[in-house]
C-alpha cells in the first residue's frame, strides 16, 4: 500500500518567486560592485570632500539601490538558513520575525542616509 | 535468503559514522562556503556598513575617526575577513547563475568551476590585502 503523503504542503509558488528575486538582486549587486570599483578607480576621490562628492551624484542613488537589493537578498538567504536548521516552528518564526525587523530597520536607516543625496 | 534477528545481530558490520571520512566534492565545499560567507554578510556586516556610511558621510570628524581606525592592522585583518566573505559569495554566486542556465553542469566543468571560484575568492582577498597594507 502506498504510504499516505503526510508532509504539510506549502505553496502558491513563493519558493519560485524567492528563487528569482535572489537571482535578480544578486545581478543588481554584482553590476553595482563592478561599476563602483571602476568609478572609484577612475575618479580617485581624495579626502573628505572628494568622498562626499562621490555620493552626491548618481552613485548615491545606485548605492541606495544596492543596499535595498542587499537587504532583500539577505532576507531570502537568512530565511533559507533558518528553515534548514531551526526546526520548531514557533522558534523559527520568532527568529524570522527578528531578522525581518532588523532588515526593515536597516532599509529605513539606508533610505534616511541616502534619500535625496543625488539631487 | 532470510536471516533471523539472532544471526543478523551476530554479523559485525562496519559502521562509518565518522562523517569526516565522507568525501565532500569541490562543488559541495564551494556550496557550504557560500552559506558560511553569506551569514556574516547579513550580520554583522550590514549594521557595520551602515554605521560606517553614516559616520563617514555625516561629518569630517567621523571620516577622520574611521581613517584612524583603518590604520590599525587588526582592523585591516577583520576587514579582509569580510572581503573574503564578499568575494567568495560574489564568485560562487556568479557560478550558480551559470549553473541555473545549465551552463557547465557536467561533472568535469562543475568541479573545475567550483575550484576556480574558491581560488578566485582567496586571490581577490590577497589582492585587496596587498592594496590596503
Amino acid at each position: 500500500m502506498v504510504k499516505q503523503y503526510t508532509k504539510n504542503p506549502v505553496g502558491a509558488h513563493y519558493g519560485t518567486r524567492g528563487f528569482l528575486i535572489q537571482r535578480f538582486t544578486a545581478v543588481v549587486m554584482a553590476v553595482y560592485t563592478i561599476a563602483a570599483i571602476v568609478v572609484i578607480a577612475m575618479r580617485r576621490p581624495a579626502g573628505y570632500a572628494g568622498y562626499k562628492a562621490l555620493f552626491a551624484g548618481a552613485f548615491g542613488l545606485f548605492t541606495l539601490l544596492f543596499l535595498a537589493a542587499l537587504l532583500y537578498h539577505a532576507w531570502i538567504g537568512v530565511r533559507d538558513i533558518l528553515m534548514d536548521y531551526v526546526k520548531p516552528t514557533g522558534v523559527r518564526l520568532a527568529f524570522q520575525f527578528v531578522v525581518a525587523a532588523m532588515l526593515v530597520f536597516y532599509f529605513i536607516w539606508a533610505a534616511a542616509l541616502f534619500w535625496g543625496r543625488w539631487a | 535468503m532470510s536471516s533471523t534477528p539472532a544471526t543478523r545481530a551476530a554479523v559485525r558490520r562496519p559502521k562509518y559514522y565518522d562523517l569526516s571520512l565522507a568525501h565532500l566534492p569541490p562543488g559541495g565545499l564551494a556550496s557550504i562556503l557560500h552559506r558560511v560567507s553569506g551569514a556574516p554578510l547579513f550580520f554583522p556586516s550590514q549594521p557595520l556598513l551602515l554605521w560606517f556610511l553614516q559616520s563617514t558621510l555625516g561629518s569630517e570628524e567621523g571620516y577622520r575617526r574611521f581613517a584612524g581606525l583603518y590604520a590599525h592592522p587588526f582592523v585591516k585583518v577583520v576587514l579582509l575577513a569580510f572581503v573574503w566573505a564578499f568575494a567568495h559569495h560574489f564568485f560562487a554566486g556568479i557560478r550558480y547563475l551559470f549553473l541555473d542556465m545549465h551552463i557547465g553542469i557536467a561533472r568535469s566543468p562543475e568541479r573545475k568551476s567550483a575550484i576556480a571560484v574558491m581560488v578566485l575568492g582567496v586571490l581577490a582577498t590577497i589582492a585587496v590585502g596587498v592594496c590596503i597594507w
